[in-house]
């Protein structure tokens, strides 16, 4: 009557899901085949709904891919290629075992090649896609431009990685997209928006590289995915470069001196590029390729005038970042790390230069009168009584490097020597912070990340929430960094630091007992009005037969946030079974978060205790050293 | 004459021998007709390779030719025609080498035998024999008349040629005598010995006598190395160097006296491969001369190569991929085949303060954070971070970052081998959990604070009922008394000793009577408390003075279980009205809503565990007679005649009427312990040991509406208000709860329920806290008994 009986998992999940195991059955490929065909086509495994019924009923836990999946690599050409890379590799052994070197030579120089321009389009659709899967793409390709030739990774994908990566470089700086920059401990993140998209990199610090033990990074399989994000960065990159007219494999505006003849072209231009340091060549000169957009104001366009207001605003800093250092001369001592500096200040339109010797592409001398600030970062070999101005015919190693200030004198260049942390946290501060913290030789303030998102109710150090609302910022730290720096005035400058601690630790004291504060101004009132003539007015009012004055009922903050507190745990109560564990595991971790927040705020505050006292040691020694020497 | 002749055929036999050779080795190189090309061949390589030493015009042909072909290798020019084609070639040539070479060998090999054969002391020996039998026969004929002497001269360089090209066959003897090979005796008896070339009869020679022999003997000298030739039957005379030989031979040493047995051994014949064979005889004339076909080959190539057809190939730059506009436009995507519902990989988490080189001091770690993080090197993924906070003075002094690889690599595997799915994110806070029901404000008045509190007690409270007109409040508790408390002033009007413990109070609803039914142990007690209106209380005591007349007969199961008791005047005194004796303790008493019935529960009684009793019959009946359960609770419903039982685990609802059951609500849970209905009728709340209350809407389903646990230990008894939506439980973690619980009038509605206050006032007191609670009747107060012997009331 009714057909033939449905059995189990011909159906619904257990049929859309394959193992493994069956993969490489249907595709007839080895697992390392497998492997990187995965990579490269951008194949993973899935997370089934319910895993018991898309394993057909086998227990444990298996990997599996969407069958459509695996049936969409069946027809990819890439497999016959694979399995020619096999044969390849099969005769050249042969080749090799027979000592036939020439027939070798012949194999090897014909070897088969993988293109994979097709795949790039396959797996991002739009350029827009592209671009969004940027970030492991661009982070491994920085780290394999830095490698040598080892086992795996030829000398060629490197140095494919370092043009590549360069040249994104050149188009971060030509179009201003780098939007903030952090120095880790792991290296240097940048964060740049491209097309709309927020695109963030990490470059690893110098001598990355070290050898890693076979268990615990297998080269083959980072080489795989470098070689294919090499090609997405290239496309992206010649994409990039057209939308901003300019030449795709990149080329210069003045490339004409003859610093180096010797050295052949290519070599010398690949060097140019890692200089970062020449403007690049544009297909159309004269027009700027992309001119600011001028946001137009439509009020009836959005319904939220605020949302509005604040989009402009952004615009408006984002407008200002961009242009952060212009007119601003930069020279990079021996010591600092090169590419990340030249890399940020011409992003944000400086001019920088280096010692000729160091490296190509220097493009003025230390001896610059125009120089306006020169990075250091050494330590301060002697203490200089107080900034004295320093002649530039000092040559430089035997100068001491000091703070150089002249007054506004048109004639006579300000110089100032400071750290690199001032470059990164100016642009993450989007303007040009107060130099006196970043001194040479000066103890620097804490490097922040610029990634912590602000709406989530983490710890926020004070120093951060001094960026966020730069008005107290300016008033709590303004006369902080006077004191540590200048010498001359800092007797004074301890005096007014001391009033300021007595001030703070008075609005301490205040803060800490809220309720008496808040009792006091009644009480205050009431002895105010009634020193003497209390019994008369009492007098008068009972004469005068009014209602009598009602006390003010005083409602208990403290008993109201109990009461309160208390009937929203009645209302807990209420939640629905279903999502009381849920809520319970929300609570738990806002709970975990607030301890952390609290044991940071701890951890601050006896850091600052200490310091405190440290400084007051410091004073008191100073003092009773004085006292004895008079 | 003869001696030109031996000499002659010495020379010719070693011509020929020589020649042999060159055949045999012609024959052994293969049917090839250019073997002699092929081997040049072989070595061409070489040559091409090393600077041929050579200078002939076929070798310096070869290696030109050769120069074209080996230039393919050295890459300094080479062809584009067909690679493979040219490759084959190649390769066949490499293969005619190898097997030419081989070839080469085997010929080197078979000449080596022959040389050794030639020298090996084996055909010494034979030729050594040889002679001797020559010498044998001269001795036999020694006696031979020698008239001719014909002078045979044989030097030595002669006997050492004849030595040398010496062959067993008899060919190449020097033969005069035509006969051949037979026995000479056959002569014997003619003049002649046989023939010579012409034909003529080579006669004998004269034979002397044996005195002749005798004389010769004598005479001559050279007679003891006179032999006969038995070929011509000539004498003759062997010279010093033959003599010399015989005498070598017969000494058995080695037959040449020049020759060096001791010299050294030079290893002609090693298993090294000479650059020049060995070879004895000069090169073939093929050799000298260019082979055509290898012009041909050439010129075609030289032909090709003006023509332009063939050009050098270009050095292989690889200047990596080759990049162009792969997509048209930003977001245009173009129709392919794709990968099924894609799920893109997620971002990494951008760093944190503590991921800075200079973070703010209080990020990094202290000692116990530290010891923390290093104790959870098993579990890295339990970590805080997962990485240890540093801080550096400069940016001159930040090392690179150990594990960075190693962190590529693993994001690398989450990409590759990490499944994906889609999970939704719950984007709300805690709070949008929590239901929004009214804010309490707006739903008084409710009791918010405990006003009052009734001591007096001496142990715990187990049961408090209010007067309905809620003047007057009585409890009932372990100390063996009922007391009655005035309500607004907490005065204790009375105090009844009823010598039992007191398990339950209630009051009579009827506002007729004024009466407290109240159950200790066995007992079930009717007291007048003698408290409110006088005339009531008056009344009350004339209606219970005399029993009606008992006309019904009891049946006997009745009978055991409950016995109506009139009371002394003393117990009269006190209040007391009447004592109804149960055969078990009896733990509950209720009123029916008219003040007629009660029902009182024994949960020991089994099948009588429920007795309903009527006051104005003074009779008493037993509804069921099977035991479903343990009973908990009774009570009757505030309307309709209809009766709720508690089990364990279930209430059932009887008809009273139509004496059935209608309904069984299931609790989901241990133990209930109370049970109360709502004054409308259609709701029921039921309070359990397992922390839960349970809301039942009657004409909903059988199953709790709502589930409500808000109490942390068990629930001991629930309540509603008569008048205001309001209902309360009493826990044993000491707290009342008040809630509100609005029942509508429109079906479609359902109950509101909000939880208000929780009012906990009572003490601790030996795991007890609140044991029973009770609304007042007219205002929005509740009141509490509890384990610290007091009742409290909260308005």
């Amino acid at each position: 009557m009714g057909g033939l009986r449905q059995k189990k998992y011909q159906s619904g999940e257990g049929t859309r899901y394959v193992t493994r195991k069956t993969a490489l059955k249907l595709l007839q490929l080895s697992l390392k085949n497998f492997r990187t065909l995965c990579i490269l086509k951008g194949i993973y495994p899935r997370e089934p709904r319910h895993r018991k019924k898309a394993q057909q009923g086998a227990t444990g836990i298996k990997t599996l891919y969407y069958k459509k999946d695996i049936q969409f690599l069946m027809h990819e050409p890439m497999i016959w290629k694979l399995r020619e890379m096999k044969i390849f590799a099969k005769k050249v052994k042969r080749a090799r075992a027979l000592r036939d070197f020439r027939l070798m030579k012949r194999i090897v120089r014909n070897h088969p090649k993988l293109t994979l321009d097709h795949i790039v389009k396959e797996r991002y659709p739009t350029f827009i896609d592209a671009i969004r899967d940027l970030d492991d793409c661009l982070t491994l390709c920085f780290l394999f431009s830095t490698f040598p030739s080892i086992r795996h990774v030829p000398r060629d994908q490197s140095a494919l990685c370092r043009r590549l990566t360069v040249e994104f470089l050149h188009w971060v700086i030509a179009a201003r997209a780098l939007r903030k920059v952090f120095i880790s401990i792991k290296g240097y993140y940048y964060q740049a928006e491209i097309k709309g998209q927020i695109v963030t990199w990490i470059v690893p610090h110098h001598f990355s590289f070290e050898p890693q033990a076979r268990e615990e990074v297998d080269f083959k399989v980072m080489s795989t995915f470098v070689d294919f994000y090499t090609i997405v960065l290239g496309f992206v990159n010649f994409r990039l470069y057209q939308s901003f007219n300019l030449i795709y494999p990149p080329k210069f505006q003045g490339f004409s001196d003859c610093e180096k003849e010797l050295v052949d072209e290519r070599q010398y231009v690949s060097e140019r590029i890692a200089a970062l340091n020449v403007p690049l060549v544009q297909t159309q000169t004269g027009e700027e390729a992309e001119p600011e957009v001028e946001i137009d104001e439509f009020p009836a366009c959005t319904d939220d005038p605020e949302k509005l207001e604040k989009a402009r605003l952004e615009m408006e800093r984002i407008k200002n970042l961009k242009t952060l250092f212009n007119g601003c001369k930069f020279y990079l001592n021996r010591e600092v790390p090169r590419e990340p500096l030249v890399f940020i200040i011409r992003c944000f339109g400086g001019e920088v230069s280096w010692n000729r010797l160091l490296f190509v592409g220097a493009s003025f001398d230390e001896n610059d009168d125009t120089i306006t600030h020169q990075i250091v970062d050494r330590p301060n070999v002697q203490k200089v009584p107080h900034p004295r101005p320093i002649t530039r015919q000092f040559h430089k190693y035997t100068l001491k490097l000091t703070l150089y200030i002249c007054t506004t004198g048109s004639t006579v260049t300000k110089q100032f020597y400071v750290q690199p942390q001032w470059v990164f946290d100016c642009v993450n501060a989007r303007q040009l912070l107060p130099m006196n913290k970043y001194f040479l030789g000066a103890t620097l303030p804490p490097h922040l990340s610029p990634f912590v998102d602000e709406t989530k109710d983490h710890y926020v150090p004070p120093e951060e929430k001094a960026m966020r609302d730069p008005k107290a910022a300016s008033e709590a730290s303004g006369d902080e960094g006077l004191s540590e720096d200048s010498d001359d005035d800092k007797e004074e400058d301890d005096e007014e630091a001391e009033v300021v601690d007595e001030s703070e630790t008075s609005d301490e004291d205040s803060a800490g007992d809220v309720e008496m504060k808040d009792d006091d101004p009644i009480e205050v009132e009431v002895k105010k009005n009634n020193p003497g003539d209390r019994e008369k007015k009492r007098l008068e009012k009972k004469k005068s037969m009014s209602v009598t004055v009602g006390t003010v009922t005083k409602e208990n903050p403290q008993e109201n946030a109990r009461l309160a507190k208390q009937e929203y745990r009645l209302r807990e109560k209420m939640i629905p079974r279903k999502y009381h564990k849920l809520y319970k595991s929300m609570m738990k971790g806002r709970m975990e978060r607030s301890k952390e927040a609290w044991l940071l705020r701890k951890k601050r505050r006896l850091n600052d205790e200490e310091k405190k006292m440290k400084q007051k040691a410091e004073r008191k020694q100073k003092l009773s050293a004085a006292v004895a020497s008079v | 004459m003869v001696d030109i002749d031996f000499t002659n055929t010495a020379v010719d036999e070693a011509a020929e021998d020589s020649s042999d050779v060159d055949d045999g080795d012609d024959l052994e190189e293969g049917e090839s007709s250019d073997g002699e090309k092929d081997m040049g061949f072989s070595v061409g390589d070489e040559w091409s390779e090393d600077d041929s030493n050579e200078t002939d015009g076929e070798n310096e042909v070869s290696t030109s030719g050769y120069g074209v072909e080996g230039s393919d290798e050295s890459d300094e020019l080479s062809f584009e025609e067909d690679d493979t084609n040219d490759e084959d070639d190649d390769e066949e040539v490499g293969e005619n080498n190898s097997l030419e070479s081989g070839q080469g060998e085997h010929s080197r090999l078979k000449k080596k035998d022959l040389k050794k054969k030639s020298t090996s002391p084996l055909d010494k020996n034979i030729e050594g024999k040889n002679i001797l039998k020559k010498q044998i026969t001269h001795k036999s004929e020694i006696e031979a008349e020698h008239v001719e002497k014909p002078e045979i001269k044989i030097d030595e360089a002669k006997v050492a040629e004849v030595g040398e090209y010496k062959s067993d066959s008899s060919d190449e003897e020097d033969i005069r005598n035509t006969v051949g090979n037979i026995p000479m005796k056959w002569y014997d008896e003619y003049k002649h010995l046989g023939y010579d070339w012409d034909g003529k009869k080579i006669l004998k020679p004269p034979q002397g006598d044996a005195l002749d022999n005798f004389l010769k003997r004598m005479e001559d000298p050279n007679f003891w190395r006179t032999v006969k030739d038995p070929q011509t039957g000539q004498d003759v005379i062997l010279c010093d160097a033959d003599v010399d030989l015989i005498q070598r031979i017969q000494s058995q040493k080695v037959p040449d006296a020049e020759f060096d047995e001791y010299a050294p051994w030079i290893e002609w014949f090693s298993s090294e491969v000479m650059k020049m064979p060995v070879r004895k005889f000069p090169e073939h004339k093929r050799s000298f001369l260019p082979s055509r076909s290898e012009k041909q080959k050439v010129s075609r190539i030289v032909h090709a190569i003006k023509m332009g057809w063939i050009k050098p190939r270009e050095k292989k730059v690889d200047t990596g991929p080759k990049f162009y506009m792969l997509w048209q436009s930003d977001d245009s995507a173009e129709q392919m085949r794709r990968i099924h519902n894609h799920i893109p990989a997620p971002k990494r988490n951008l760093p944190g303060h503590a991921e800075s080189y200079n973070p703010p001091a209080e990020y990094l770690f202290d000692k116990r954070e530290l010891k923390q993080w290093r104790k959870l090197k098993a579990t890295p993924w339990k970590r805080k971070l997962h990485f240890i906070p540093e801080k550096h003075s400069c940016l001159r002094e930040v090392p690179a970052y150990k594990r960075y690889i190693r962190e590529r690599f693993l994001r690398c595997l989450d990409l590759y081998l990490c499944p994906r799915a889609r999970k939704m994110k719950l984007m709300i806070e805690p709070e949008d959990l929590v239901p929004q029901l009214p804010s309490p404000q707006d739903l008084q008045p409710f009791p918010t604070t405990q006003s009052l509190v009734y001591e007096g007690h001496t142990d715990l409270v187990r049961s408090v009922t209010v007067e309905p007109r809620g003047q007057y409040l009585a409890s009932g508790s372990d100390d063996l008394t009922v007391k009655i408390w005035e309500v607004a002033t907490t005065r204790c009007v009375r105090t009844i000793a009823v010598g039992g413990v007191v398990r339950s109070v209630s009051w009579c609803p009827n506002q007729a009577l004024s009466l407290i039914a109240v159950a200790a142990d066995r007992k079930v007690l009717l007291i007048n408390p003698h408290v409110g209106d006088r005339l009531v209380v008056s009344k009350t005591d004339t209606l219970l003075r005399d029993p009606p007349p008992q006309d019904v007969i009891v049946p006997e199961r009745v009978k055991t279980s409950v016995q109506w008791e009139e009371v002394s005047d003393e117990l009269w005194d006190t209040g007391v009205c009447v004592i109804i004796n149960h055969f078990k303790e009896v733990k509950q008493v209720t009123w029916h809503g008219r003040g007629d019935y009660f029902a009182t529960v024994m949960p020991e009684g089994q099948n009588r565990s429920v007795l309903i009793h009527q006051l104005s019959k003074r009779r008493s009946q037993l509804p069921f007679s099977r035991a479903k359960g343990l009973v908990q609770c009774v009570l009757f419903h505030p309307i309709r005649p209809i009766f709720f039982v508690a089990t364990q685990k279930h209430v059932r609802v009887y008809d009273l009427v139509k004496q059935e059951m209608i309904k069984k609500l299931m609790s989901n849970s241990k133990w209930i312990s109370s049970i109360a209905v709502h004054p409308g009728g259609d709701n029921v709340l039921v309070g359990t040991y397992d922390r839960k209350m349970l809301w039942f809407d009657l004409d909903l389903s059988t199953k709790p509406y709502q589930t409500l646990r808000l109490h942390g230990t068990a629930v001991r008894n629930v309540a509603y208000h008569t008048r205001y939506p309001l209902f309360a439980s009493g826990s044993d973690d000491r707290s009342v709860i008040i809630c509100h619980g609005m029942v509508y009038n429109d079906l479609l509605q359902n109950p509101l329920i909000v939880p208000l206050k929780r009012l906990s006032y009572h003490e601790p007191k030996n795991d007890f806290g609140v044991l029973d609670l009770v609304f007042h009747p007219t205002q929005p107060w509740v009141f509490s008994s509890g384990g610290d012997h007091t009742v409290r009331l909260y308005t």
